[in-house]
This record gives structure tokens, sequence and C-alpha cells, in this order.
């Protein structure tokens, strides 16, 4: 009775804020609006007994994706008002589009029954008097291992992916040049020049430090005026 | 066939319902492609629900194990997605969907 109580206040939220986060004039506020869909969608699991997937669905959604799509809307100057101006134009197509798919959807609903062997197909039965995180361990390391790998392959590809598309390249890179900075000879560095007393180094030219040769891999070391020489 | 507190229909609903929003979501937002990725996400979690009714509702873990790679695949597009709507902005100043046409030729 009280699950039932509960389905139906978190099934209720849940629906509507995924209306606000379609509907909602500023994306940060849809940001938000998705954040607490998660966490609806997160208890409506837990009522069906899918504790882990909850959970994930918690720390991975609402941790991860939910924050870094608010980093995203946040990083991103845009006119946002600009882009809702077609609201009006899209309204009636999306309304028709969608009030077809959900008439079929719940056509399906009403005319659909269980096939009678369908007790007898279950491919990894959920075992009894195990949690639900042990068992849905024991059977990811063993019958879905391929799956498991697979899904970290996908992660790291995305994750590569990610940062190859987004990794600017800095223009003054500060690498340290070993080969170059051994290689230096004393010739190349220092100047030895006979100033005349009274004539100043400014006269001479030789008030800067000389430039470093336009070489494409930058050294760093020692371009200072030397005290001491 | 397992118990469920709550009847599957009632999940089906739910997930029926939360996917025609997400698919509303993607023609109302046709210019904001920010929220279209939310959307997706909303398709994906209507997905995702009714995947784990099932599960509970039949009593065979295979659902839920589905579910989770749903999630993974999903938290996979989402991070693609908004990477490249980045580099998007980077490059031309608008994340509008309607400029996109620089491989229409």
């Amino acid at each position: 009775m009280i699950a039932t109580i509960a389905f139906y206040v978190f099934a209720l939220i849940l629906l509507a804020s995924a209306g606000m986060v379609v509907s909602a004039r500023n994306p940060v506020h849809s940001v938000l609006f998705l954040i607490l869909a998660f966490f609806n969608a997160a208890a409506l699991f837990l009522i069906a007994g899918a504790e882990f997937l909850a959970m994930i669905l918690i720390i991975v959604y609402v941790g991860a994706v939910a924050v870094l799509f608010l980093f995203v809307v946040m990083m991103l100057d845009v006119n946002f008002a600009e882009l809702k101006s077609g609201v009006q134009r899209y309204l009636p197509v999306g309304i028709a589009v969608g009030a077809v798919l959900l008439i079929e959807l719940l056509m399906v609903l009403g005319g659909w029954t269980f096939a009678p062997q369908a007790g007898t197909l279950k491919l990894s039965a959920t075992p009894a008097n195990v949690s639900n995180t042990a068992a849905l361990g024991r059977l990811i390391y063993t019958d879905y291992v391929f799956l498991f790998q697979a899904a970290g392959l996908i992660l790291l590809v995305a994750m590569i992916g990610a940062i190859v598309l987004t990794l600017r390249s800095a223009k003054p890179s500060l690498h340290q040049s070993i080969r170059r900075q051994t290689q230096r000879t004393v010739a190349e560095t220092l100047e030895l020049v006979d100033v005349a007393i009274g004539a100043g180094v400014k006269a001479s030219g030789i008030y800067r430090p000389k430039a470093p040769e336009p070489e494409p891999e930058t050294e760093h070391a020692g371009h200072h005026p030397a005290g001491g020489h | 066939m397992a118990t469920m507190q709550v009847g599957l229909g009632h999940y089906l609903v739910v997930s029926a319902i939360l996917l025609v929003l997400g698919i509303f979501g993607i023609f109302l937002n046709r210019k904001n492609v920010i929220v279209i990725l939310m959307s997706v996400e909303l398709i994906l979690l209507a997905v995702n629900l009714n995947f784990v009714a099932f599960s509970a509702a039949l009593g065979d873990l295979a659902g839920q194990v589905m579910a989770m790679f749903v999630l993974t695949v999903a938290a996979a597009e989402a991070a693609i997605g908004l990477a490249i709507v980045l580099i998007y902005f980077r490059n031309r100043g608008s994340i509008q969907v309607e400029d996109v046409n620089l491989m229409k030729g």
C-alpha cells in the first residue's frame, strides 16, 4: 500500500519534472529538473527492487552526467532566449507526433499479455536470498563478462574522444628540451664585448639579452643576462 | 512469475509517457542542441525504466544488466555530444541546430 502511494508520488514528480525539462525557458532550469527526474526515476527503480541500478543512476547520472550538462550550459555564452524563439512554430507538430505516439503506445499496452511460456524463458533468474547488488555482481562478472568489458571499452573510447575533441594545443608549450640544453655552447650564449670606459652597455647594442634562435622547439635555459659574467 | 509491489502496467505507462515527453522535447527545442541531448537522456531513462520493470516482473536479472549497459552508452553519448557542442560553439560562436550545415555540400 505504502509502496503504491510512493510509486504514484514519485512517478508524478518524475513526469512533471520531465515536462519541465523540455519546456523550461532557461536551460539551467532544464538541467536542474533533469536532476530531479533522475532522482525520482531512481526511487522508482528502488520500488521495483533494482537497488544497484538506483544507486548507479544517482551516482553516475546526477553526479556526473547532469553536472556535465550544467557545466556546459553555464560555460557557453549563448543567447538562450533566441534559441527559444521557434517554439510556437514547432509546438503543433510536436504535440501531434507526441499524441500519435502516446495513443499507439497505450493501445499496445491495452492489448498486451505475457506469452504463456514467458516464465520458463528466463535468461538468468533472480536468485533467492541474495541482495540485488550481489546477484548482479555474480552475473556481470560471469555470464555477462564480455558485455561488461565492452561497456568499459565504450567508456574508454568516449573518454579519449572527448579529450581529443576538446583539447586545445597550447600555443607556448613549455617543454624542456634536454638535448638543446646540454648541447648549448658557450659561443651561442655568451658574448664578450669590450666596452669603453663611460660608454655604457646601451650604446653598444648589448643592453638586451640575445634573442633565442627561431627554432620550433623553444628552449628556456639561461636567457637572463648573467650578472657575474 | 515474481511478485511486484506495484504492477508492471503502471511502470509501462510511466515509461511510455516519459518516452513521449522526450520525443516531444526534441520537437519543441529544435534550435537548442543541449536540450535535445537532455531529451535523449529522458528517452533512454524511459527505456531503462522498461528494462527494470520487466526484469522485476519476470524475475530475470538479465534486464537489469542490459539497463546497466544502456546507462553506460548513455553516459558516453552525453560526454561525446557535449564535447561536440563545445567545439562547435568554439568554432562558430553559436549552437543553433539550423546553423549546423557545414557538411551539407
